[in-house]
């Protein structure tokens, strides 16, 4: 393949990373933003969602004997409520209950998310496992030349996607556009913002902080479960798929400017698109050791633009 | 008077038990306990950053790393003797920890906890990267010929008993010596008022400069230390799950005392030893552990017994 048709090709393998990751790095970027605690264990909720929809696909198909389609959809539906509910329970139980402490839940969060992680590997076990897409038509996709005989139209060998790949960043831009709404239109989203805007005030105006908080955390859960559905028919599900999602999705919502919808979709279009581009031609551990130096560096030299106008 | 007599009289003690018990031992705990030891070295410098100067990092791996590769590669490559390469192996720790002291301290809180994550995980990405000289996650074996210091074989049970008491109780020591010295005064004023610190006149960033500077030596130590006594250099012990340890070992013992790192990781190390048995999913234990400190004893084991009972613990 040439470098055109190649570029265009690891820009739509980016285009499906930068879907999934903006959905996960929102989830993460919204409960930072109202909740002002960072949520270690995302990377698990992402995890839970590609497991619960391997649970739930696999049941659906086999013991009911439905087609792919509709595990797929039921898939779809429940698991990011299974895992918005885990987290509505983790956030009672133990978030709570330390105050929302920046350190002390960080520190909480870091033993959920081995607890998750281990007793995933106790119940699902080792293996990665698979979640037939609903619908895979590859799609050959043609590139224009300049030829001996002027534009000419061809179909480089290898340059396709499928549409299982174009369903899922159309779903991503979708759900994005409604979680936008949810925030700007709806009287759950104003409060919401009423409370990342003054916690204090919200709550002597009778707005139930603590309700909001649970809400959050597990709006928050069930977008990257909801990424996890998504990504799961195309990379398996695996006990220890989460690293990666926690990583990319610190990265996308520090440069992003933590809290901000529009920062984090913005971000996560840069880092997902210049991942797939950049580990197509360059190693991707030198790629991914220079992402981390690069938010190493943005939180030493500009952490006021990125924390927000108050520093975490 | 008391007020020194006790502390002095408690550490001794605890050097002599530890010393009796390389005689009293059975043999498989004899060979846990000096691993113990080492870990504790590693676990008392994250304390001495964490719990007296009250930064929180979660990037410490890093500094063993440092430790254990500024010993290992050397030794590996250049064929360096085992006694400079531990103190090269210090000086790696010491140097690393000022690099991303100075940087990380520009920052405090929540970005200071990520920026010491970040930069661990670029250094453990680093070592996978560089895999001709560091074999990545698969790791090297130093040799046995190589593993002698002052002609004694430091993978002979009782001299790497020996050799690991040696190193805990000279860090115990050095700790200790630390936190009652103006200096760690300075260190716990830092943590329990910055600002009131600042205003008394002590230079803030540079007390807490040192002090990532000293926990990065002493971490450094214990992986140089770690690497020739168990001959074993590899990519795992700079991975997030090393970092994360020492932060385990030291709430579960209690933050800002200096027998709180070595009763943490001796508790955790068994723990997990014993549910390894049972299943291969033992970071579990690790987890609900975290979770059940902060919930319900954030000060650890010790902590809560100076709360308690022994105010003069140091």
């Amino acid at each position: 393949m040439d470098f055109g048709p190649y570029l265009l090709l690891a820009s739509l393998e980016g285009a499906v990373l930068a879907a999934v990751l903006s959905l996960t790095a929102l989830g993460l970027s919204l409960v930072f933003g109202v909740m002002r605690v960072v949520n270690v264990a995302h990377g698990e909720f992402f995890m839970l969602g590609a497991v619960a929809s391997w649970f739930v696909a696999t049941f659906v198909d086999e013991t009911l004997g439905a087609p792919a389609w509709l595990g797929f959809a039921v898939a779809l539906a429940v698991a990011p409520l299974a895992v918005g509910a885990f987290a509505w329970a983790a956030d009672r139980l133990v978030l709570e209950r330390v105050g929302y402490d920046p350190e002390r839940t960080i520190v909480a969060t870091i033993g959920l998310l081995y607890i998750v992680q281990q007793a995933t590997l106790m119940g699902f076990g080792p293996d990665a496992r698979p979640v037939q897409p609903p619908f895979n038509h590859r799609l050959a996709l043609p590139w224009i030349e300049w030829g001996e005989e002027g534009l000419a139209l061809y179909w480089p060998w290898g340059l396709s996607t499928t549409s299982y790949k174009l369903f899922v960043i159309a779903a991503a831009v979708v759900l994005l556009i409604a979680v936008w709404l949810v925030l700007s239109r709806t009287r759950l989203g104003l409060v919401m913002r009423a409370t990342q805007f003054d916690r204090e005030t919200a709550q002597a105006f009778g707005i139930p902080v603590d309700r909001v908080f649970a809400m959050t955390f597990a709006i928050g859960a069930g977008l990257a479960a909801i990424a996890a559905v998504l990504i799961v028919p195309i990379q398996q599900a695996h006990y220890l798929m989460g690293g990666d999602p926690l990583l990319l999705s610190f990265i996308v919502v520090i440069i992003g400017g933590l809290g901000s919808l529009r920062g984090t979709v913005l971000a996560a279009l840069l880092i997902g698109m210049s991942d797939g581009i950049i580990s197509v031609f360059f190693s991707p551990t030198l790629a991914k050791i220079l992402a981390t130096l690069l938010v190493a560096m943005v939180l030493v030299f500009r952490p006021q633009g990125l924390f927000g106008a108050r520093p975490a | 008077m008391t007020g020194l007599m006790k502390p002095g009289a408690l550490h001794v003690g605890v050097a002599l038990l530890l010393l009796a018990a390389n005689f009293l031992l059975p043999e498989y705990h004899h060979g846990a306990m000096a691993r113990v030891l080492t870990l504790a070295v590693f676990a008392m410098g994250y304390n001495v950053m964490f719990g007296y100067a009250g930064l929180l990092s979660l990037g410490h791996a890093l500094f063993f790393a440092a430790g254990l590769y500024g010993m290992g590669l050397p030794m590996q490559h250049l064929g360096l003797a085992a006694e400079p390469a531990f103190l090269l192996g210090i000086f790696s720790g010491a140097l690393v920890a000022a690099v991303v002291g100075a940087l990380a301290l520009r920052t405090a809180g929540v970005a200071f906890m990520i920026v010491t994550l970040m930069f661990a995980q670029a250094g453990y990405l680093t070592i996978l990267y560089f895999l001709e000289y560091t074999r990545g996650d698969e790791g090297f074996v130093i040799a046995r010929e190589a593993r002698t210091v002052f002609g004694l074989d430091l993978a002979a049970p009782e001299v790497r008993y020996l050799a690991a008491w040696l190193l805990f109780t000279v860090a115990m020591f050095v700790v200790l010596a630390l936190v009652r010295s103006p200096a760690g005064r300075v260190l716990v004023a830092i943590r329990e008022n910055e600002e009131r610190a600042r205003m008394l006149g002590y230079d803030v960033a540079r007390y807490k400069l040192g002090a990532i500077v000293v926990s990065g030596a002493l971490c450094g130590a214990a992986g140089a230390a770690y690497g020739l006594l168990f001959g074993y250099v590899g990519a795992t012990f700079a991975s997030v799950q090393y970092s994360i340890l020492p932060l385990l070992w030291v709430l579960l013992g209690g933050a800002g005392t200096v027998l709180g790192p070595l009763l943490g990781a001796t508790f955790m190390f068994y723990l997990i030893d014993l549910s390894s048995g049972i299943t291969d999913a033992y970071m579990l234990i690790a987890g609900a552990a975290l979770v059940a400190l902060t919930l319900f004893a954030p000060a650890g084991l010790l902590g809560e017994l100076r709360r308690r009972a022994c105010p003069w613990l140091p």
